[in-house]
């Protein structure tokens, strides 16, 4: 195994690998500072922050250094080499470096959204001076505070890594960003005409590592330092990708990807970004509901849960009518696996089915040339499909009724008057259902609706449970390649909500508190596609399950 | 020392100097197709054992730059030409292409056909206009005659040359910078490695030479190893790591003398006898106070070092960078050193291309505290602060991704080491030499 040297430590790389000196020296927990390099964009070495000295060892055991310090994103991390990261000649280099980015930079730290996740304070405080020596007027840049829609430029914050440049020309493939004039006095700015409105523009503002650029729907609302950060799933489309869920006393402010090489990469795309405002809609079901002949009976959870229990028991029993259950590709795992079970507890002809799968256009690939072709190596994919667990629902609905029935069949036999009760579980935040096809429930006797938002459906609903959002709910969601990734609770619905695995729970008469994890080991034991959901890994960045393979098998 | 005859700038007094009718008339060209069916690898090694050293400032040797082309590369290979001349005081290429444009041509198609390149581009400076229409009228005189395009003179080689006009910026002459440009991006210098020899225009291998250095080849080739062996200066016994500095040069002598001049001699000779023999003298009857080896990046020599030798090694032994471009700017005693140093760091500052932080930013501090002491506010320790800026703006040579960054620090480096009592003066005299007027003037 090729071995490195850091700060006089060993460490091993993978034969394979080809590490630059910042993520060798990250193996052994040194943190080599830089701010132009990111991982997934090419490499320029230009913001010299991350200048360490590089030997070689010979194979007699002695070591050749470089005599001038090199930019550790630059250098390959090969077998003998011996990096230094901490000698006096490299400290001083960065402080150099970061009194020059702070030149001109306005320090406007109380204003600035950054503050408190911001490099430059971050690598100042660990690296910098501390003082400022320079006693003439700051050059100030006048801000452009319309480059997108979403997107604001703090110019005078810029150290010019020139981040946001790469992004648009690798990953996004719109180029919409540029550097204009040239030495101290250059700037990033936008062609003139062309804003920054790409489908993945919001990743520039993660990629800034300075307060340079902002998000609009962020800006000057919280303090970083507020935020209460739960890594999660974004569940805007199948792609799956990890995020974290920013939020404080109980709203959410942002949703920011998180790397997850297994997942989505590095970014997110806007829609995913800003789509989680449904959450805090002031349109949301707020209490639980009986409704007999058009009139609320009651707004009591326990009786709800209660009589929808009996009225699916009722008609299981009596045999005439079936009983039938739609899981929604917004469900987790864990939910429909609870649903599903039941159902069948019931009765074993109960009827299960797919619920509707919202394809929207065609998969989106990145990066796109001007003229929307697709440049390969795709780097980033919006997919067509917009629910974050087909796969995983189609799993477990493969496990009880090998194959799987899509939502038109289930509304045919509906019509055909063949079900006394339904169960219907929505939880897309756009309309799932139209009027004519809710219109197959009418004359079923029991219609309960799990949902969080109005939809036409719930003109002939009996009970309707009122459930949670992503952001309130926790639970597996198997992504379009089977990527099984856990979506984590952050913040609690409002009043009248319950999340949808406790209402489940409690349907079906589970006792004590919800425990998502007793249902994952139920369904890892229970469904063999499903086994990996016991592997720890599903806490971290997820586990690959090969349920393409198990839904054909069936 | 019989008196040296000029061999680049032997035909330049002629009246039409620049045709191709001249120019074969004084025997260019003649033997152009004996040297192509010449193997390209037997023109390589001739050109690598005369020792020749690229002319464009940093004196690498030429053929060894040529042998590191891949082998058996299945092309396109380029040829870069740099005569996008910008280091201040530097007018050599000028001559060379607006006089003897032919000889220029003919070195280029011998490097072509030594590296196995079938195009040449000619990056030259968009201020450069007669060299432009000379350059441009000499290129179709050759198609015409045969010596360009396909099949030269029946010898089965094919050379296009491309000539480009930059469009002005200092940085275009750093090689990949000019690369960049070329292929009409922002001149923003690459990382190396990969080396244009292996990765460069296009992210195709690519040689960049400087104008004075092809037009040293086409004098190697007709003269011999032995001639250019026998001029200029021989390597320094005492450092095995010296390949010497054989060969004419071009020097270009301005500043304040009495007769500015660009004048082919050999490596080695002394600032002094620069000045004193062919430029005529410090002008009014002055004193030389200082005077720039080789374009203001080189540093400066002070008037006890007039003597050294300006050769690739002499400067670096008195504290300079280098010879540079040989450009030899003579500052006479009545000229402030801080006003000639604020003129470099902002010329310096202003050509900066902005990528790596040190130069982007320091040049501009410089420029600054300098403007701060001319207007006469400033303290001693302003000096250090100064030398601390351009210490750590090139820490030692190469921590930038250019040598921009080395070039802008080293004339601070020099001038405030060499004439630091010249500042001190300055600056406890609470001299001023900018005017109001002046500081609204000065172009930012």
């Amino acid at each position: 195994m090729p071995t490195v040297t850091v700060n006089g430590k060993d460490v091993e790389i993978g034969a394979s690998e080809r590490l630059n000196c910042i993520q060798a020296a990250a193996k052994v927990g040194v943190e080599i500072p830089a701010y132009c390099w990111h991982p997934a964009l090419s490499v320029v070495a230009s913001c010299r922050m991350c200048l360490v000295e590089v030997g070689d060892k010979k194979p007699d055991g002695t070591v050749a250094m470089q005599p001038k310090l090199v930019p550790g994103c630059q250098t390959p991390a090969k077998d003998g080499t011996v990096i230094i990261s901490d000698s006096p000649k490299v400290k001083e280099a960065r402080k150099a470096t970061l009194e020059y980015l702070l030149l001109n930079h306005p320090l406007d730290c109380p204003t600035c959204d950054q503050a408190g996740e911001c490099y430059l304070q971050d690598y100042s405080f660990n690296y910098g001076r501390g003082y400022s020596r320079l006693n003439e007027p700051k050059n100030i840049k006048p801000d452009k505070t319309y480059i997108g829609d979403q997107i604001t430029l703090f110019t005078d914050r810029c150290i010019m890594c020139t981040r946001c440049v790469r992004f648009t020309r690798e990953v996004s493939g719109s180029s919409e960003l540029q550097v204009v004039s040239r030495g101290s006095h250059e700037e990033i700015d936008i062609f003139p005409g062309f804003p920054v409105n790409n489908p993945l523009a919001g990743n520039v503002v993660d990629l800034c590592p300075v307060g340079a650029l902002c998000s609009k729907d962020f800006l000057y609302q919280q303090r970083v330092w507020w935020l209460k950060s739960t890594n999660s799933v974004c569940t805007g489309c199948s792609t799956g990708c990890s995020v974290t869920v920013d939020q404080n006393d109980e709203r959410v402010y942002r949703l920011k990807p998180r790397t997850n090489e297994k997942a989505q990469g590095h970014f997110m795309c806007d829609e995913g970004r800003f789509g989680w405002k449904y959450t805090h809609s002031d349109q949301r079901l707020s209490s639980p509901e009986i409704r007999t002949n058009g009139q609320v009976t009651s707004r009591d959870w326990d009786q709800v849960l209660s009589s929808a229990r009996a009225a699916l028991r009722k008609t299981a029993l009596a045999g005439k009518t079936k009983i039938a259950a739609v899981l929604s590709p917004w469900m987790t795992v864990e939910e429909a696996w609870i649903l599903a079970s039941f159902l069948k507890s019931l009765s074993p002809n109960a009827v299960l089915a797919m619920g509707p799968v919202r394809i929207a256009g065609k998969d989106e690939h990145f990066p796109k040339d001007v003229k929307g072709n697709v440049v390969e190596p795709v780097k980033f994919t919006i997919r067509a499909e917009k629910c974050p667990n087909r796969a995983g629902v189609q799993a477990v609905l493969s496990h009880f009724t090998g194959d799987v029935m899509p939502f038109e069949e289930l509304l045919r036999l509906s019509s055909n008057g063949q079900f006394g009760a339904v169960y219907l579980a929505g939880g897309d935040p756009e309309s799932w259902i139209s009027e004519i096809q809710a219109e197959a429930f009418s004359k079923v006797e029991t219609v309960i609706v799990q949902d969080f938002l109005a939809s036409p459906v719930l003109k002939h609903a009996t009970h309707v449970l009122p459930s949670g959002t992503f952001v309130e709910r926790e639970g597996v969601v198997v992504n379009h390649k089977g990527l099984a990734q856990l979506i984590r609770r952050s913040v609690r619905g409002p009043d009248g909500t319950r999340p949808d695995s406790r209402i489940l729970w409690e349907l079906t008469e589970r006792s004590g508190l919800v425990q998502v994890d007793v249902v994952r080991s139920e369904i890892a034991s229970g469904i063999p596609a499903l086994a990996g959901l016991s592997d720890p890994a599903l806490k971290a960045d997820g586990v690959l399950l090969n349920v393409a393979q198990a839904a054909a098998a069936h | 020392m019989a008196k040296f005859e000029p061999v680049l700038l032997a035909r330049i007094h002629k009246s039409d100097s620049a045709s191709l009718k001249s120019y074969q008339t004084d025997g260019g060209y003649s033997r152009l197709k004996e040297f192509l069916s010449m193997a390209p690898a037997d023109v390589t090694s001739i050109v690598k054992d005369s020792g020749l050293r690229g002319r464009g400032g940093a004196g690498f040797p030429t053929g060894l730059k040529w042998t590191f082309l891949p082998k058996d590369h299945p092309g396109p290979i380029y040829l870069a030409i740099n005569a996008d001349e910008s280091e201040p005081g530097t007018f050599n290429n000028r001559y060379l292409m607006e006089k003897d444009p032919h000889q220029l041509i003919e070195g280029i198609i011998l490097a072509c056909h030594s590296i196995r390149s079938n195009k040449a581009y000619l990056y030259l400076r968009y201020e450069y206009g007669t060299s432009y229409r000379v350059l441009d009228a000499a290129i179709k005189e050759c198609y015409a005659a045969g010596i360009l395009g396909q099949n030269i003179k029946g010898t089965g080689f094919n050379l296009d040359i491309v000539l480009h006009r930059g469009a002005g910026a200092y940085i275009c002459g750093e090689e990949t910078g000019l690369i960049e440009s070329l292929e009409g991006k922002r001149a923003w210098p690459r990382i190396k490695p990969p080396f244009p020899a292996i990765e460069g225009l296009f992210r195709k291998p690519t040689i960049v030479n400087n104008v004075e250095t092809l037009c040293c080849v086409t004098q190697i080739l007709y003269r011999g190893i032995e001639w250019f062996k026998s001029i200029g200066v021989q390597p320094d016994p005492g450092n095995p790591r010296d390949p010497g500095s054989y060969g004419p040069k071009l020097y270009c002598v301005s500043g304040h003398v009495n007769k500015p001049c660009c004048v082919e001699l050999p490596l080695g000779v002394t600032a002094r006898e620069l000045i004193e023999e062919h430029a005529g003298g410090v002008w009014k009857g002055r004193k030389a106070k200082a005077v720039v080896p080789g374009g203001i990046s080189m540093g400066f020599l002070s008037d006890k070092e007039l003597d050294t030798k300006l050769d690739f090694a002499g400067p670096g032994k008195v504290g300079c960078l280098g010879l540079g471009t040989a450009a030899v700017v003579v500052i006479d005693d009545h000229t402030s050193m801080v006003d000639v140093l604020y003129n470099c760091c902002r010329f310096m500052s202003h050509e900066s291309c902005g990528q790596c932080t040190p130069c982007r930013e320091g040049t501009a501090w410089m420029t600054k505290i300098l403007e701060r002491i001319r207007s006469g506010s400033s303290r001693l320790e302003d000096l250090d602060l100064l030398m601390e800026v351009a210490g750590s703006m090139g820490i030692m040579p190469g921590t930038t991704i250019c040598g921009l960054s080395d070039g802008a620090a080293w004339p601070v480096k020099n001038a405030i080491s060499k004439f630091r009592g010249e500042f001190e003066d300055y600056i406890r005299g609470q001299r001023t030499t900018v005017t109001s007027a002046q500081k609204l003037m000065a172009v930012h």
